[in-house]
């Protein structure tokens, strides 16, 4: 068994993966929160199909993908904040035309450029193809995330339940706002290469979907994300090395059936407790 | 150097706004001083702007033209000293914060950003839920509650910011009879302390009892002054839209 969990792990590559796949469950689990209470489920899979055209120049260009993909968030966050901002469209209507259009043109420049096995790649993640520079860059954005969670829990606490008061005692909620869809995107472009863009979605989403259904104190909601996240991320991976399935629905699929045992959990429970009383 | 009591608690002065994208001024040349002790009922029909000029007082909407300044100074240089009881459709109650934490959010202007909550927060916040009498509440789920228990501690939260300058949009809706007349016996212990309080309502009934002063708002000010002499037949009938035609004196209570 002990031979079983260590024999991948004699491959740098495969090293490499397994911890660029921890680092991105641990960033998006703690963001999973906020996205799941704050109802920004939208904005985080739109995130993750918007920086595929920023993937693609950079496979042209031979540069790092992760510069791409972080330009191309860039412009997609301030695309949203421009159509959206005191206009007369909502911001999820904002967020579905960008959305569209630059994974419309990423799609386009992917017919023209790539071959169908990068093409999978960027769609559905490939773990064991990361290199040293990207898992350097990963780990700054991983920190980046992490400590910017930790630093201004209080201001995302205070701006999620109750704008008003945060506008009165001077935070602005527009800017904590703006600040958690930039480290959803950071986020994003980081969990592409684990899981792919059309998967991201899932780490965003399921492990405080699970744990919400568990716990009702946020700083657990967030405990407890991390650990199912970072569960499934090694399950998956395993999963991945032994059996040659794809990273990316390997793990995406561990931590839906996550999330169906806390719901089952969450029901017997209830069950329980009527039997007893 | 004027003493603090000279000093308005809120001065707005030719204050206009008009929402991005619409074609009415949401609110027309205000101009309105409230000095320190005083309690002042907003009233209006909905869309009156009572809302809109507490979102200008603390922010959330940004000032067009005129100006608004708290204790002399600008409002957005003042922010330790204003509160806020926001119009409970703003708040989302569904958030996973207990009563504790959200009490507490009302120091969080004290704590400053990024830092910990130090004692001296953590007894303010003892202090003010045992106030509002929901000590026992402690550890609850803001959304497990009922809707004077949740306005209960919206008000401690408030007493845990120890603002000079209370505002409070609609703060009655949803609340029961108990939590209604704690609410303003609070209001009413914090003016003798020489705190202001606007509360925006509905309810024309309760004016006279608990408020010394009255704004009649309709996008522009109607009528400004003691409750008897604001709560007219003529003046609500413009505001609302319609005549009363019942003999004066079985409108008498609205006159005090």
């Amino acid at each position: 068994m002990v031979e079983w969990l260590i024999e991948p792990l004699t491959y740098g590559f495969v090293v490499r993966g397994l911890i660029a796949g921890m680092l991105a469950s641990i960033s998006c689990a703690m963001l999973s929160t906020f996205v799941v209470w704050r109802g920004m489920a939208f904005a985080g899979d739109a995130m993750a199909h918007a920086i595929l055209p920023g993937i693609v120049l950079a496979y042209i260009l031979g540069i790092s993908y992760f510069a791409g993909a972080l330009g191309a968030s860039v412009i997609a966050v301030v695309g949203i904040g421009l159509i959206s901002r005191r206009g007369k469209l909502r911001e999820d209507t904002a967020i579905g035309v960008m959305f569209a259009g630059l994974f419309a043109l990423g799609i386009l420049m992917m017919s023209k450029v790539a071959a169908f096995q990068d093409l999978n790649h960027i769609l559905f993640g490939n773990i064991l193809g990361v290199n040293t520079t990207d898992l350097t860059i990963m780990s700054v954005v991983a920190g980046i995330v992490v400590l910017a969670t930790a630093l201004f829990y209080k201001e995302l606490l205070v701006t999620s339940f109750d704008p008003a008061h945060s506008a009165a005692i001077g935070l602005s909620p527009e800017l904590i706002r703006y600040g958690l869809l930039s480290a959803v995107a950071l986020t994003t472009v980081m969990a592409v290469q684990t899981v792919g863009i059309v998967l991201v979605l899932a780490l965003l989403v399921t492990p405080a979907a699970a744990a919400s259904l568990v716990s009702r104190r946020l700083s657990r909601i967030i405990t407890l994300s991390i650990v199912f996240s970072v569960a499934a991320t090694i399950a998956g991976f395993y999963g991945s090395y032994y059996l040659d399935f794809a990273s990316g629905p390997s793990i995406v699929i561990v931590l839906t059936l996550i999330f169906i045992i806390c719901w089952m959990s969450q029901f017997f429970k209830n069950w329980l407790l009527k039997f007893a009383f | 150097m004027p003493r603090e009591e000279e000093v308005p608690a809120l001065a707005i002065e030719q204050l206009n706004f008009r929402y991005p994208g619409t074609a009415a001024d949401a609110l027309k040349k205000i101009s309105v001083t409230i000095m320190p002790g005083e309690r002042v009922a907003l009233v209006g029909p909905n869309g009156s702007g009572k809302s809109t000029l507490l979102k200008l007082i603390i922010g959330l909407e940004p000032l067009q033209s005129g100006s608004i300044s708290v204790y002399g100074h600008t409002s957005t240089s003042c922010r330790h000293r204003v509160a806020i009881v926001p119009q409970r459709s703003t708040v989302d109650w569904g958030f996973p914060v207990n009563v504790q934490q959200v009490v507490l959010m009302g120091r969080y202007v004290h704590i400053g950003w990024m830092k910990r909550p130090k004692k001296e927060d953590i007894e303010a916040v003892d202090k003010a839920m045992e106030m509002m009498n929901i000590t026992n509440l402690a550890k609850k789920q803001i959304g497990d509650l009922s809707g004077g228990q949740q306005q209960r501690v919206m008000i401690a939260r408030t007493l845990a910011h120890d603002a000079d300058l209370l505002l409070l949009d609609e703060p009655l809706n949803h609340v029961d009879i108990n939590t209604q007349e704690l609410i303003f016996h609070t209001l009413e212990k914090l003016s003798g302390e020489g705190k202001t309080a606007v509360m925006s309502t509905h309810d024309l009934g309760i004016l006279p009892v608990h408020f010394s002063r009255a704004l009649f708002l309709d996008a522009e000010i109607i009528a400004d002054g003691a409750v008897s002499e604001v709560l007219t037949a003529e003046n609500i009938a413009r505001a609302y839209g319609f005549e009363f035609h019942g003999k004066p004196e079985e409108h008498q209570w609205l006159n005090g």
